[in-house]
């Protein structure tokens, strides 16, 4: 069953995770069976930008471990074998130049996306 | 006077919130206020030269402090080069001190 | 003696759903360190940042055990906020909002955290300098 994931929703939460939930959601249903894609949009499209860094959070006398690593987690999805597309108006409006971009994330117009839902049994968006 | 301090946590280009609090921190320094306008989390996407939000440039023109969180700033992958002008990056320290200092500070 | 500044911080988001909840804790762990006294109010989904029963687990996908993953959970920061509020001598008053924590069950929380209820809030706002409120969405 082909699966496409719009996940438009970034940065929840990834802090206390150490993870985007919905990429590892992802991550966890194609080694379930599924072959899911996911298409970025919205504020998502942060996610395909190149030396994010989250390290340093302490809390108290609290410090983490293990920060998340967003374009890690999106790269082994594309390594994977997923599709990982990004709409380009809303990386455009965010002014992510493409040479700021990780490789493997295809550039996706908005009016492509209708054309792009029939190809999928499941479409779900996050 | 302590002035107010708006921090602004959301994506500017989720919705039509983000330009109305901008007209809220233009009307209030036209009051002669002290006004911050602080990008945490997702806000921090209006910070890149390259964005879309020419109206923070306007409103840092006009006297508002534009600051956006360093943590942030990092974690989303936006470096110092291509940190638009008008805005500076700066720890939540500076934040805290606003807040001791009687900011009336608006979250959203 | 120069007064402690000090500051009110009014929660309102569950663990693990929003990046507000991280932001808040930084926001506090800098207040502390900055020498503020901070008072919080937890409401509606806060109360359960003290809950004890929260456990960190194995990421598989991360390739990591429980110890390796160190999975935040956090009841330990709030253990460890009030630790170092301790040792800086500047207080931490935690206060869960009792109906709140009804409706929820979030009856095991952390050695510090008392039941209260808005009056409480007030109070810390009369009796503190400033007062954030980062509202849930």
């Amino acid at each position: 069953m082909r699966v496409l994931q719009i996940i438009e929703t970034a940065y929840r939460a990834t802090l206390e995770e150490q993870d985007d939930t919905v990429l590892w959601f992802t991550r966890a249903i194609r080694g379930a069976g599924a072959a899911a894609d996911v298409v970025l949009t919205g504020t998502a499209v942060s996610y395909t930008v190149r030396d994010q860094d989250a390290h340093g959070l302490s809390i108290g006398t609290w410090s983490q471990r293990h920060p998340p690593a967003i374009e890690h987690e999106l790269t082994k999805l594309i390594e994977s074998g997923a599709s990982v597309s990004a709409i380009a108006e809303d990386l455009e409006e965010r002014g992510i130049a493409a040479e700021s971009m990780i490789a493997g994330v295809a550039r996706l117009s908005r009016k492509e996306l209708s054309g792009l839902l029939g190809r999928y049994d499941r479409v779900w968006k996050w | 006077m302590p002035g107010y301090l708006l921090i602004e946590s959301r994506d500017p280009f989720e919705g039509k919130g983000f330009s109305q609090r901008l007209e809220l921190a233009a009307a209030l320094i036209a009051q002669d206020a002290p006004v911050t306008f602080f990008l945490v989390e997702n806000g921090v996407l209006a910070a890149r030269r390259a964005a879309r939000v020419h109206e923070l440039e306007k409103l840092a023109r006009s006297g508002v402090a534009v600051l956006a969180d360093e943590f942030a700033l990092r974690e989303r992958g936006i470096p110092a080069a291509e940190l638009a002008g008008h805005i500076r990056s700066a720890t939540l320290d500076l934040l805290v001190e606003r807040l001791g200092a009687g900011a009336v500070a608006l979250w959203n | 003696m120069t007064p402690t500044r000090s500051l009110t911080f009014l929660l309102m988001d569950a663990p693990y759903e929003q990046s507000r909840t991280g932001t808040a804790f930084r926001l506090m762990d800098a207040a502390l360190r900055l020498g503020f006294a901070v008072r919080v109010f937890a409401y509606e989904g806060a109360v359960s940042l003290p809950v004890t029963q929260q456990k960190p687990h194995p990421n598989a996908m991360h390739g990591r055990s429980v110890e390796e993953e160190a999975h935040p959970v956090p009841h330990v920061w709030v253990s460890s906020l009030m630790q170092r509020a301790t040792e800086r001598g500047t207080p931490l008053d935690w206060v869960n909002c009792g109906l709140c924590v009804d409706e929820r069950g979030a009856t095991e929380v952390v050695a510090g955290v008392r039941r209260g209820s808005p009056a409480d809030f007030w109070k810390m706002v009369t009796e503190t300098d400033n007062a954030l409120i980062i509202p849930t969405r």
